[in-house]
């Protein structure tokens, strides 16, 4: 269960909170304005890319309030939270814990565990 | 009574004090405390249990763990329990257990233990209690660090408690004393916490792990009541240290299911710690040098050993010792290929191998009734590699260790391949400090020199790994991989001739690995075996399947913990609940709420109560309980904005006093809720939702005005709970309020409809009454305080006494919505119906924007031939259609030979109408608007039904009967 960081309340367990979709999505200023496609766009036309993701959450069981939260998608890793009208962070690269020595010295390919 | 012939006389971690009577199978058995059931029935000479799953061949125990196969419990009980393996059930005075063949049986009577569960905070989680996880518990402690450590044996030491003194040194009862030192400290320490008989089965993000306790069962009629059965512990750690260990693996040749052939290692513990001779005679057979280990405690303990088959080719420094030390002779280059034995083994054949590892030359046979077997180790990555860590095939150890990091986890010990002791502890201080610091408690204090005795147990060494030893006769059908499942290399055989290569396929193939055991002792013999097969040099280059959560079986109960029964889901009532049941309601769910659906009077049934009911609401006076419809209150100077912004109407200009019902949508266009929205001042209205909607609707209004509009000044706040609604239906409804509310003037002009009235009833009670209604009727909806909410329900009743007045509920409350084309969002519409296409563009405004309107001018919103909302009448008058029945056009072949039907649309309500006294229905029709008056075909199961389509609105179109 991931620990996700309310930018008001602290860390609390994922249970506590909605997922709410791709950040920086404004609804726009003037619908009538924008081609059908443009509408489309917003409406329907997400991101979903493998890597640091800007998205929505709010802390559904706790203050309430709606937040930011860059993910990596790949390792579930949450790299920032902030508040709805920051601007996003750049995605820093996060460091890993250093690895305990592997045990022996030859590697073989392809051992991975997978994740099917 | 059977005597424990095989228990040895001296030594062990029992207590030969105390005898403890227990029956297995109906045999009536002794045993001692520190016994499980499988090392008492060791004890009695008895190794073999119930056959295997599919092949019915005789099966013993193997194990000494929870990797046992085998040797499966039924064990007797007030609720009886099944799969539990005879290795890992600690013995208790009394207990009743059979073995079972692979699958066991789920006691209906219903499970009276209680469960619980803890959440816990940790810095430091350390996972296994041998030497590696002792040591860096200890070194996390040391460094001030809050430590929890698990362990699912009854006591602290892992493989210490099996370490033996076959060298003659006293090194095992010196690691056992390191043991329990090391665990008086742990226990001694304020924010240390040590969790024996507790299983670390799922580790998850962020360093989420759940442990089952078993914290009664050894204790059988001596559990104490009162005191939860098993506990589920949820852990949240900064760091976890993983000290696992690791399981030793079988060798898989000709027979090698034969009951007394068992794991190497459980031949130690059973020795050492159980202080029980699994057998008279023994052949060890390995790859590896920590065979040598069981080899010198067997002899020591005065067990034969006849032969110690090695495959290595050429004497280790250990095997030379051991051989030395004891005279007993050492095969190199050699395997075990067969077995003899009626149902337990009586003698095995051993043959020398080549350098390719075929079996050369002639077959020697031993007579034994115990074959100890080692085909190496394999690290418990199980948790590791729960959480996506990579892993890595180690050809020194022959085998999967783990390859990549795990963000805040580290392995130590055997779990990553470290197996000697020494090792084990440099290895368990290491992580322990760094997993101390990492999370803010740097200064462990420094690792101590390594004892004495850790130079005892020196691990494997070099392991020439034997995947697939072949048989005599080339057959392959006895030689067994996973022994659960009962699957051979035969079966594996026929999967990869299937073109099968992936590890995850002949899982699937053959069902290798998916018993309960779920393949501890199958899983990494299987990938050698597959490689064998398709001549892959390294398991290395096929991977393994993929570990998932539970690492052991959970009980579904432990993790249900006390959520059973009315603690599962919250049942929410009303202020009025009391008085429905009194009067005989039958109840219905929607969402959380308890809602009555009709009172039946005696002899009724649904249809004759609902008939009754909407008659009253529409010829005389009905009443319901309206209470569980959402109740949001929206107060600040833009509140009208907002909900202007929200809801598809206006809203802005209502005046207050007045009411308007309102729809509104998501960005799609698409209907989301609809309701009354009631406006008490210029800045303040009263919401009203859908029941089951209520906390989406209050989310979404919180969501816009948080995260797009947060300049509006506008709060939302939940009243659902704090008012009661009453809903008076029907044409005599103006004289029960005029005598319920006398204070108020009733009359069409003084208060018209889409009016609200704050006044106080005859009772006392302030109420706020509103002319709404959700019938066509002449009908209000009276307001008050919950608190007051029964009272005032009993006053309604009494006011109304005199014009018959009658309880109605949900189902009538349909039938009388239905009839007048009323929607019930989320049933009538599913996400995919826009204001327009349930026959509302009146609720549409164009003189605003609202949330979703642009969505109306797409191109696929426009459409006009989108499914409308129509109403259907059967053409037969009496055929009740079900709910969800399809709609097809007249005429239109249903036949298999015709293919796919062309459907039109589906039935979204149905019911029987008293007012027009037949049955009729909602629909959802392509472009159904443009067919009033056709006859379409519903397909009701077998039946064509014929069915008129008409406006929705099939009741009092004119709405002649909104004033009375």
């Amino acid at each position: 269960m991931l620990l996700v960081t309310c930018p008001w309340c602290g860390p609390r367990d994922e249970t506590e909170f909605h997922y709410g979709g791709q950040a920086h999505v404004p609804h726009p200023a003037d619908p009538a304005a924008l081609d059908d496609r443009q509408w489309a766009e917003y409406v329907f036309y997400r991101e979903n890319p493998k890597g640091p993701f800007a998205e929505r959450w709010m802390h559904a069981t706790g203050c309430r309030r709606w937040f930011n939260a860059l993910r990596d998608t790949a390792s579930y890793r949450i790299l920032a939270t902030y508040r709805p009208h920051e601007p996003r962070p750049s995605p820093q690269p996060v460091e890993t814990p250093t690895a305990p020595p592997s045990p022996g010295d030859r590697r073989a390919a392809g051992s991975s565990g997978g994740n099917r | 009574m059977t005597e424990q012939h095989r228990r040895l006389p001296h030594g062990g971690r029992i207590d030969r004090t105390t005898t403890l009577r227990f029956t297995l199978d109906g045999r009536e058995l002794t045993g001692h405390p520190g016994d499980t059931v499988a090392s008492a029935m060791l004890a009695s000479g008895i190794i073999e249990v119930a056959p295997s799953l599919y092949r019915g061949r005789p099966r013993g125990i193997v194990a000494a763990g929870v990797d046992e196969p085998n040797a499966l419990l039924q064990l007797a009980g007030p609720c009886s329990e099944g799969m539990l393996p005879a290795t890992t059930v600690e013995l208790y005075d009394g207990l009743a257990a059979t073995t079972l063949s692979g699958r066991g049986r789920l006691d209906p009577t219903p499970d009276t233990a209680v469960y619980d569960k803890k959440y816990v905070h940790t810095d430091v989680l350390v996972i296994g209690a041998g030497p590696a996880g002792l040591a860096a518990a200890a070194a996390a402690t040391g460094a001030g660090a809050r430590v929890v450590l698990v362990d699912e044996q009854p006591e602290t030491g892992g493989a210490l408690l099996s370490e033996g003194d076959g060298d003659g040194t006293g090194s095992g009862e010196a690691a056992r004393a390191w043991a329990a030192a090391a665990r008086a400290a742990l226990d001694a320490a304020p924010d240390t916490r040590v969790l024996t008989r507790t299983s670390a089965f799922g580790s998850y993000d962020g360093n989420y792990v759940l442990a089952v306790q078993r914290r009664t069962d050894h204790l059988g009629a001596g559990a104490p009541a009162g005191v939860s059965r098993q506990r589920l512990w949820h852990v949240r750690a900064r760091q976890v240290v993983l000290a696992t260990g690791a399981h030793e693996r079988p060798l898989v040749f000709a027979g090698n299911d034969r009951p007394g052939v068992m794991l190497a290692s459980a031949v130690r513990t059973y020795v050492n710690r159980y202080a029980v001779a699994p057998g008279a005679r023994a052949v060890v057979a390995t790859t590896n040098d920590s065979a040598y280990d069981t080899a010198a405690d067997l002899h020591a303990a005065g067990v034969t050993v006849a032969a110690v088959v090695d495959s290595r080719p050429h004497l280790s420094t250990r095997a030379a010792e051991f051989a030395d030390a004891t005279g007993v002779p050492v095969s190199t280059a050699s395997a075990v290929t067969g077995t003899a034995g009626a149902a337990r083994l009586t003698g095995v054949t051993v043959r020398a191998l080549d350098d390719e590892g075929q079996p050369a030359g002639p077959g020697r046979s031993f007579a034994c009734d115990l074959l100890a077997v080692s085909g190496g180790w394999s690290p418990a990555v199980h948790l590791h590699s729960q959480r996506q860590g990579a892993l890595r095939w180690d050809a020194d150890r022959a085998a999967f260790v783990p390859g990549g990091p795990v963000d805040d986890q580290q392995s130590a010990g055997a779990a990553r391949g470290t197996y000697d002791l020494a090792g084990c502890l440099a290895d368990g201080a290491q992580a322990g400090a760094r997993a101390a610091a990492a999370a803010g408690h740097p200064g462990a204090p420094a690792p101590d020199e390594p004892p004495p005795w850790a130079a005892g147990s020196a691990g494997p060494g070099t392991v020439r790994p034997l995947w697939l030893i072949p048989g005599d006769d080339g057959d392959e059908d006895t030689h067994f991989v996973d022994l659960q499942r009962d699957v051979t290399v035969a079966d594996m055989r026929r999967s990869t001739g299937a073109g099968m290569r992936d590890a995850e396929h002949v899982k699937r193939y053959t069902s290798l690995g998916t018993a309960g055991d779920q393949g501890k002792t199958s899983g990494v013999n299987a990938i050698g075996v597959i490689g064998t097969l398709l001549g892959v040099s390294s398991p290395g280059a096929l991977g393994t399947t993929t570990y998932r959560a539970p690492y052991t079986p959970v009980a579904f109960a432990a993790l249900a913990g006390r959520e059973r029964g009315a603690l599962f889901a919250p049942e929410r009532r009303t202020a009025v609940h009391d008085w429905h049941v009194g009067r005989g309601a039958v109840f219905e769910d929607v969402g959380q709420w308890k809602r009555p659906r009709y009172y039946p009077r005696p002899g009724e049934d649904m249809d004759r109560a609902v008939i009754r009911e909407c008659r009253a609401a529409r010829e005389g006076v009905a009443f319901m309980d309206a209470s569980t419809l959402g109740k949001i209150e929206i107060r600040g100077a833009d509140a009208g904005e907002f909900l202007n912004r929200i809801y598809t109407n206006g809203f802005k200009k209502l005046k207050p006093g007045f009411a308007r019902y309102g729809v509104m949508c998501t960005a799609d266009g698409m209907i989301f809720d609809d309701g009354v929205t009631l406006r008490l001042a210029d800045d303040r209205y009263f919401m009203t939702t859908t029941t089951g909607n209520a906390a989406a609707v209050l989310d979404w209004l919180e969501e816009w005005l948080q995260t797009e509009w947060p300049e509006l000044d506008v709060m939302c706040t939940s009243v659902t709970e704090q008012w009661t609604t009453v809903a008076v239906v029907g044409p005599r409804s103006r004289d029960v309020i005029a005598r319920l509310a006398p204070a108020l003037d009733v009359s069409n002009d003084a208060f018209p409809f889409m009016a609200f009235r704050e006044t106080t009833l005859a009772g006392g009670v302030p109420a706020r009454v509103c002319r709404i209604s959700f019938s066509g009727e002449l009908a209000y909806e009276i307001n008050v305080s919950a608190w007051y909410g029964h009272a005032v329900w009993e006053q309604t009743e009494e006011a109304g006494r005199p014009f018959g007045i009658t309880p109605y509920g949900t189902e009538a409350m349909h039938v009388l919505r239905a009839e007048k084309g009323f929607i019930i969002v989320g049933q009538d519409t599913d996400g995919t119906v826009t204001p327009q296409d349930a026959g509302m563009p009146w609720v549409v405004s164009r003189l605003k924007d609202f949330v979703g309107k642009r969505s109306f001018s797409r191109p696929d919103t426009a459409r006009e031939d989108r499914k409308h909302l129509v109403g259907l009448l059967p053409a037969d008058r009496r055929t009740r259609l079900s709910e969800g029945t399809q709609i097809i056009g007249r005429g239109v072949p249903v036949t298999p030979e015709d293919g796919p039907v062309p459907m039109l649309g589906h039935i979204t309500s149905s019911y029987y109408s008293p007012a027009l006294g037949r049955p009729f229905a909602l629909a959802l029709v392509a472009g159904g608007r443009d067919l009033a008056g056709r006859t379409l075909i519903a397909v009701d199961g077998d039946e064509l039904v014929p069915v008129e389509v008409h406006s929705p609105v099939l009741y009092d179109p004119e709405g002649t009967k909104r004033d009375g």
